[in-house]
């Protein structure tokens, strides 16, 4: 038998939340998308119910222009641990013509993103969604509750939210509303590297150094793909680069990056200059990208 | 990694959000592309320097109002540990606010402009520290640089504070006083030049001290039961593991036990983390635990060591600070939240509300606006098992629920 158990204070509040959660909701659902965050999520989740299995799903909305290594990592970790996995498709919405794809330099996918997730939830009827997002992400989610109550529609009234006082969790809501909810909102990025590190959790190989086509945009270092609109004169050319997040191709830029361990990376986010969501074309496209995203119901 | 939740509070003018953009600028924590947009932004305002408040300062509406309306986290960490501020509002009708980013935090920063010394929104600021059992207070004198960095200056606003703080009945509270100037860096994380008749630490060093481990209020191990493990596999058969936050005190193994509400005896048969066994847990701690006796165990009950006894009743009075538009009236119902047990209760009575600038001035009123404190007593339909909050300070407190909207409408303390 071990001694004492010593505690690390954020990963005791996130296995706290998840408890929360099975405890106060009929059908929550943990929103996965196969980024460091989310398996973060999940290696929480198996903590916290030990030894009992995961009692809620994982859910993706995939918008077809994932990074395929991610995809693939997705449905190996969804196997080897015995979870149940959803997958929506941006693509039905398109399809559906709930949706309209953006075209021109700047397309992306990730805000159509949004519809999908909420068709799903109403889908399933889940009464909570838990996500990956953390406060230190961008100035709008450093307001976000733990607990944040979305209405009928998806959406995050900024003002009128609830207070959470000292680790009391409000999880009532009314029929039609839902809770999102995020266990590591007070990690930061480098929590959680760290934190990858320490369980040695498996990732996505795109977050290590690798050749890539890329091409260089707007100071970005952007993926030259199907999936990503470029311009005759933006020239291709191969550079060793790793991702700091895995949103969608076209919006995810990289870093220029030899860092093939995890030690490397956990080095280097030390030493960063340039925050995590820098990396993110979406969020600048205006300073309040963001906030306005978010109010529309994006995660 | 070690983490350190800080409340930070002070008027509109104080320079909060200056003081914090300075921990984050001089602490290495603003990444480039946030110093670009900051840099980018306070040129746009026609400022020649750089309006650090935009690093904290969130929402839309709070840019074009230029104050902050909300709860707003903020992150930093230095080799010895992490920081999270939760940056308050100080102005007077956001109390609601102030007490919720208090209520996690173990450290406040109370901010007091140097030109105008100790006014009425400090003390609220204290009070409501006070109120919060906040056990390690910092006084930031800010703007030094305006008051001719004067010695004078900082010590009359310091013996103000003193007369403040013998009003105050929390004896064990930890005060320490910092003439800054965020504005210029003065003693924030860099000892200031000009002032070197101040023999103080700066604030990051006074932080950075800080024993985290103490800093928690210490009470009686309490356990509240969060969630019921049954696998129901094969390996695991008749495992009934019992899912709860440790608070107050340490767990250990044989530890002679009482379930409450049931007052069954019996010991702690395992401790569990991760699939591992552990002979004792420290309080925070999220583990899990089985017993020696099959007791019938449900969420909201309470495990607690055998000579221990928290009080369980029905009735009882606590300040309430009221966080809704809608009153809160003599005769209303309200799911009371306790930790993670929830009963159903009524108020009996509004005693009178308290002032929260240290006059003392009792005033009888038949309803409680938002932002007022008061001391209320309730009727139970159950009893609930608690201590007195001023001797925990997680045990002591607890939320209304508005049963119609389901809003968190209010908070409170036990008496």
């Amino acid at each position: 038998m071990t001694e004492k158990l010593l505690i690390n204070a954020l990963e005791n509040e996130a296995i706290y939340i998840f408890r929360e959660v099975a405890a106060q909701f009929e059908k929550p659902v943990l929103l996965f998308s196969g980024g460091k965050d989310s398996i973060t999520l999940v290696r929480l989740a198996q903590k916290a119910f030990y030894p009992a299995k995961i009692p809620f799903p994982l859910m993706h909305i995939d918008t077809g222009h994932n990074f395929p290594e991610t995809i693939e990592f997705r449905d190996k970790l969804v196997n080897e641990l015995g979870l149940e996995l959803i997958v929506r498709n941006v693509q039905d919405s398109i399809d559906q013509g709930k949706v309209k794809e953006e075209s021109g330099r700047y397309s992306s996918r990730n805000v159509l993103q949004t519809t999908t997730l909420l068709d799903a939830i109403e889908e399933f009827k889940f009464d909570a969604c838990i996500g990956g997002a953390r406060r230190d992400e961008e100035k709008a989610r450093a307001k976000e509750r733990i607990f944040s109550v979305r209405d009928d529609f998806g959406q995050w009234d900024e003002k009128n939210q609830r207070p959470e006082l000292f680790d009391m969790l409000n999880g009532q809501i009314e029929l039609g509303q839902n809770v999102r909810v995020f266990p590591i909102s007070n990690w930061t990025e480098l929590d959680v590297w760290t934190y990858i590190e320490n369980e040695d959790l498996e990732i996505p190989s795109i977050y290590f150094a690798h050749k890539r086509d890329i091409f260089m945009r707007d100071g970005l270092i952007w993926s030259a793909s199907e999936h990503v609109y470029k311009d005759e004169e933006e020239e291709v050319e191969e550079r060793m680069v790793r991702f700091r997040t895995v949103g969608d191709m076209s919006c995810t830029a990289a870093v220029d990056s030899y860092a093939t361990t995890i030690q490397e990376v956990v080095a280097e986010i030390r030493d960063s200059s340039i925050s995590e969501r820098g990396a993110r074309i979406d969020d600048k496209r205006s300073e309040a990208a963001m906030e306005k995203r978010k109010q529309q119901g994006y995660f | 990694m070690e983490v350190l939740k800080i409340a930070t509070a002070g008027s509109v003018d104080d320079g909060k959000s200056t003081l914090i953009g300075r921990l984050l600028y001089d602490t290495k924590s603003l990444t480039d592309d946030k110093l670009e947009a900051i840099e980018k932004s306070s040129k746009k305002k026609g400022y020649d320097y750089l309006d650090f408040s935009l690093a904290t300062d969130g929402l839309v509406a709070e840019r074009e109002q230029g104050i902050t309306i909300d709860v707003a986290h903020i992150y930093f960490s230095t080799a010895t540990r992490s920081y999270i501020i939760a940056d308050t509002p100080g102005h007077v009708e956001y109390t609601r606010n102030m007490v919720t980013g208090a209520s996690t935090s173990q450290v406040a920063i109370i901010l007091i402009d140097a030109r105008h010394g100790v006014i009425e929104q400090t003390y609220r600021h204290f009070f409501i520290n006070n109120l919060l059992r906040i056990k390690d207070v910092i006084v930031a004198v800010n703007k030094m640089d305006l008051v001719n960095f004067s010695e004078e200056r900082y010590n009359e606003i310091k013996a103000d504070f003193e007369k403040l703080v013998e009003k105050s009945d929390y004896e064990d509270q930890h005060i320490t006083y910092i003439p800054v100037s965020a504005l210029k860096g003065d003693n924030v994380v860099e000892k200031s030049t000009v002032m070197t008749w101040f023999n103080g630490e700066t604030l990051l060093d006074h932080l950075e001290k800080l024993d985290t481990v103490n800093i928690y209020n210490r009470g009686k191990m309490r356990f509240p039961v969060q969630y019921v493990i049954r696998p129901k596999t094969e390996e695991f058969h008749d495992f009934r593991g019992y899912a709860g936050k440790v608070y107050g005190g340490e767990i250990n193994v044989g530890d002679e036990v009482v379930v409450l509400p049931s007052e069954t005896k019996t010991r702690i048969k395992e401790i569990f983390f991760n699939g591992k066994k552990y002979q004792s847990a420290a309080r925070r701690s999220s583990i899990s635990i089985s017993l020696e006796n099959n007791v019938n165990v449900s969420r909201g009950d309470m495990i607690v060591k055998a000579n221990e006894l928290p009080r369980m009743e029905k009735t009882f009075t606590a300040k309430v600070c009221w966080m809704c538009s809608k009153p809160l009236l003599v005769g209303s119902k309200y799911v009371l939240q306790h930790g993670v047990n929830k009963v159903l209760a009524k108020v009996n009575e509004i005693h009178h509300k308290i002032e929260t600038d240290f006059s003392g001035v009792d005033t009888q009123v038949s309803n409680l606006q938002i932002n007022d404190i008061a001391s209320v007593s309730f009727q139970l339909n159950k009893p609930i098992f608690f201590d007195a909050f001023k001797e925990h300070r997680t045990n002591g407190a607890f939320i209304l629920i508005d049963p119609q909207t389901n809003n968190t409408s209010g908070v409170g303390f036990i008496e």
